[in-house]
Protein backbone atom coordinates (compact mmCIF):
# COMPACT_ATOMS: atom_id res chain seq x y z
CA UNK A 1 0.00 0.00 0.00
CA UNK A 2 3.30 2.00 0.11
CA UNK A 3 3.39 2.20 -3.48
CA UNK A 4 0.05 4.27 -3.68
CA UNK A 5 1.94 6.82 -1.62
CA UNK A 6 4.84 7.01 -3.19
CA UNK A 7 3.73 7.69 -6.95
CA UNK A 8 1.23 10.21 -5.60
CA UNK A 9 4.87 12.27 -4.49
CA UNK A 10 6.51 11.54 -7.54
CA UNK A 11 3.69 12.59 -9.64
CA UNK A 12 4.13 15.90 -7.35
CA UNK A 13 7.41 16.06 -7.77
CA UNK A 14 6.49 16.35 -11.63
CA UNK A 15 4.11 18.93 -11.37
CA UNK A 16 6.76 21.13 -9.42
CA UNK A 17 9.48 20.65 -11.73
CA UNK A 18 7.05 21.35 -14.86
CA UNK A 19 5.65 24.37 -13.44
CA UNK A 20 9.15 25.94 -12.80
CA UNK A 21 9.93 24.78 -16.47
CA UNK A 22 7.05 26.99 -17.16
CA UNK A 23 7.94 29.61 -15.10
CA UNK A 24 11.31 29.82 -16.91
CA UNK A 25 10.11 29.53 -20.23
CA UNK A 26 6.57 31.47 -20.63
CA UNK A 27 7.49 35.07 -22.56
CA UNK A 28 4.56 37.04 -20.39
CA UNK A 29 3.96 37.78 -16.81
CA UNK A 30 0.33 36.34 -16.59
CA UNK A 31 1.19 33.52 -18.86
CA UNK A 32 3.99 32.90 -16.05
CA UNK A 33 1.32 32.98 -13.09
CA UNK A 34 -0.72 30.69 -15.35
CA UNK A 35 2.10 28.07 -15.00
CA UNK A 36 3.07 28.61 -11.40
CA UNK A 37 -0.31 29.33 -9.64
CA UNK A 38 -1.82 26.23 -11.18
CA UNK A 39 1.31 23.52 -11.03
CA UNK A 40 2.30 24.80 -7.69
CA UNK A 41 -1.12 24.13 -6.16
CA UNK A 42 -1.53 20.56 -7.58
CA UNK A 43 2.00 19.35 -6.85
CA UNK A 44 2.01 20.36 -2.97
CA UNK A 45 -1.10 19.03 -2.80
CA UNK A 46 -0.26 15.72 -4.58
CA UNK A 47 3.22 15.96 -2.50
CA UNK A 48 1.30 15.89 1.19
CA UNK A 49 -1.63 13.70 0.21
CA UNK A 50 1.13 11.02 -0.95
CA UNK A 51 3.16 12.10 2.20
CA UNK A 52 -0.11 11.59 4.39
CA UNK A 53 -1.27 8.29 2.54
CA UNK A 54 2.41 6.63 3.72
CA UNK A 55 2.44 7.51 6.87
CA UNK A 56 -1.05 6.14 7.78
CA UNK A 57 -3.37 6.57 10.38
CA UNK A 58 -1.50 8.42 12.56
CA UNK A 59 -1.90 12.42 13.57
CA UNK A 60 1.05 13.33 11.93
CA UNK A 61 -0.84 12.76 8.44
CA UNK A 62 -3.70 14.78 9.96
CA UNK A 63 -1.64 17.49 10.54
CA UNK A 64 -0.17 16.69 6.89
CA UNK A 65 -4.03 16.86 5.18
CA UNK A 66 -4.51 20.05 7.25
CA UNK A 67 -1.66 21.39 5.98
CA UNK A 68 -3.06 20.63 2.17
CA UNK A 69 -6.21 21.51 2.93
CA UNK A 70 -4.62 25.11 3.91
CA UNK A 71 -2.13 25.08 0.47
CA UNK A 72 -5.77 24.29 -1.37
CA UNK A 73 -7.17 27.55 -0.14
CA UNK A 74 -4.34 30.00 0.26
CA UNK A 75 -2.22 29.27 -2.66
CA UNK A 76 -5.16 29.93 -5.34
CA UNK A 77 -5.86 33.51 -3.23
CA UNK A 78 -2.33 34.45 -3.43
CA UNK A 79 -2.02 33.95 -7.37
CA UNK A 80 -5.33 35.88 -7.80
CA UNK A 81 -3.80 38.94 -5.55
CA UNK A 82 -0.85 39.05 -7.35
CA UNK A 83 -2.56 39.09 -10.45
CA UNK A 84 -5.42 41.93 -9.64
CA UNK A 85 -2.20 43.70 -8.97
CA UNK A 86 -0.95 43.55 -12.13
CA UNK A 87 -4.00 44.33 -13.59
CA UNK A 88 -4.66 47.60 -11.68
CA UNK A 89 -0.83 48.60 -12.57
CA UNK A 90 -2.03 48.29 -16.29
CA UNK A 91 1.36 45.75 -17.03
CA UNK A 92 1.49 44.77 -20.32
CA UNK A 93 0.51 41.80 -21.85
CA UNK A 94 2.37 39.46 -24.27
CA UNK A 95 0.80 39.38 -27.71
CA UNK A 96 1.73 37.59 -31.16
CA UNK A 97 3.53 40.64 -32.79
CA UNK A 98 5.98 40.90 -30.27
CA UNK A 99 7.36 37.58 -30.35
CA UNK A 100 10.99 37.60 -30.86
CA UNK B 1 14.30 2.14 -0.52
CA UNK B 2 11.55 4.51 0.63
CA UNK B 3 14.04 6.76 1.95
CA UNK B 4 15.99 7.32 -0.65
CA UNK B 5 13.00 7.68 -3.10
CA UNK B 6 12.33 10.63 -0.56
CA UNK B 7 15.91 12.04 -0.87
CA UNK B 8 15.59 11.78 -4.96
CA UNK B 9 12.20 13.46 -4.39
CA UNK B 10 13.74 16.42 -2.11
CA UNK B 11 16.46 16.70 -5.10
CA UNK B 12 14.26 17.13 -8.08
CA UNK B 13 12.61 20.22 -6.16
CA UNK B 14 15.53 21.89 -5.23
CA UNK B 15 16.43 21.44 -8.73
CA UNK B 16 12.89 23.10 -9.56
CA UNK B 17 13.64 25.73 -6.37
CA UNK B 18 16.76 26.86 -8.80
CA UNK B 19 14.66 27.28 -11.76
CA UNK B 20 12.47 29.42 -10.03
CA UNK B 21 15.27 31.04 -8.90
CA UNK B 22 16.43 32.40 -12.46
CA UNK B 23 13.18 34.22 -12.50
CA UNK B 24 13.33 36.23 -9.09
CA UNK B 25 16.91 36.81 -10.05
CA UNK B 26 16.35 38.05 -13.61
CA UNK B 27 12.53 39.02 -13.35
CA UNK B 28 11.86 41.68 -16.22
CA UNK B 29 9.23 43.16 -13.05
CA UNK B 30 9.36 42.84 -9.24
CA UNK B 31 5.69 41.14 -9.92
CA UNK B 32 7.63 38.37 -11.45
CA UNK B 33 10.28 38.51 -8.69
CA UNK B 34 6.70 38.21 -5.69
CA UNK B 35 5.49 35.24 -7.46
CA UNK B 36 8.96 33.57 -7.97
CA UNK B 37 9.23 34.19 -4.11
CA UNK B 38 6.23 32.77 -3.45
CA UNK B 39 6.63 29.35 -5.89
CA UNK B 40 9.60 28.66 -4.02
CA UNK B 41 8.10 29.05 -0.53
CA UNK B 42 5.29 26.56 -2.06
CA UNK B 43 7.68 23.93 -2.57
CA UNK B 44 10.14 24.62 0.42
CA UNK B 45 6.77 23.28 2.69
CA UNK B 46 7.13 20.27 0.64
CA UNK B 47 11.06 19.73 0.72
CA UNK B 48 10.84 20.57 4.90
CA UNK B 49 7.89 17.59 5.26
CA UNK B 50 9.94 15.29 3.12
CA UNK B 51 13.22 16.47 5.05
CA UNK B 52 10.42 14.95 8.59
CA UNK B 53 10.31 11.85 6.57
CA UNK B 54 14.21 11.48 5.97
CA UNK B 55 15.09 11.78 9.78
CA UNK B 56 11.79 10.27 11.03
CA UNK B 57 10.73 13.32 13.14
CA UNK B 58 7.56 14.42 11.37
CA UNK B 59 5.64 15.86 14.13
CA UNK B 60 8.24 18.70 14.47
CA UNK B 61 8.93 18.99 11.02
CA UNK B 62 4.82 19.79 9.75
CA UNK B 63 4.46 22.45 12.54
CA UNK B 64 7.29 24.35 10.71
CA UNK B 65 5.70 23.56 7.62
CA UNK B 66 2.74 24.95 8.71
CA UNK B 67 4.18 28.10 10.33
CA UNK B 68 6.12 28.43 7.25
CA UNK B 69 2.57 28.22 4.71
CA UNK B 70 1.34 30.72 6.78
CA UNK B 71 3.88 33.11 6.61
CA UNK B 72 4.25 32.65 2.64
CA UNK B 73 0.73 33.52 2.57
CA UNK B 74 0.62 36.26 4.59
CA UNK B 75 3.88 38.18 2.78
CA UNK B 76 2.43 37.24 -0.51
CA UNK B 77 -0.72 38.93 0.25
CA UNK B 78 0.83 41.55 2.07
CA UNK B 79 3.44 42.70 -1.00
CA UNK B 80 0.32 42.00 -3.76
CA UNK B 81 -2.05 44.44 -1.04
CA UNK B 82 0.83 47.31 -1.21
CA UNK B 83 1.29 47.06 -4.84
CA UNK B 84 -2.11 47.41 -5.73
CA UNK B 85 -2.27 50.97 -5.98
CA UNK B 86 -1.75 52.78 -9.05
CA UNK B 87 1.81 54.21 -9.75
CA UNK B 88 3.65 52.20 -7.32
CA UNK B 89 4.60 49.54 -9.87
CA UNK B 90 4.64 50.60 -13.59
CA UNK B 91 3.55 53.75 -15.23
CA UNK B 92 1.01 53.72 -17.63
CA UNK B 93 2.99 52.85 -21.06
CA UNK B 94 3.78 49.81 -19.09
CA UNK B 95 7.26 49.76 -19.14
CA UNK B 96 8.68 47.48 -16.86
CA UNK B 97 10.58 49.27 -14.01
Amino acid sequence: MTAVGLVLVGGGVFFMLTGAIGLIRFPDFYTRMHAAGKCDTLGSLLVLTGLAWYGGFVLASVKLLIVALFIFVTSPTATHAIARAAKRNDLAWWTREESR
Amino acid sequence: MSSSFFLGASSVILVAVLLSLYRVVRGPSIIDRIIGVNVIGTKTIAVIVLTGHLFDRVEFFIDIALLYALINFTGTLALSRYLESKGVLVKRSGAAP
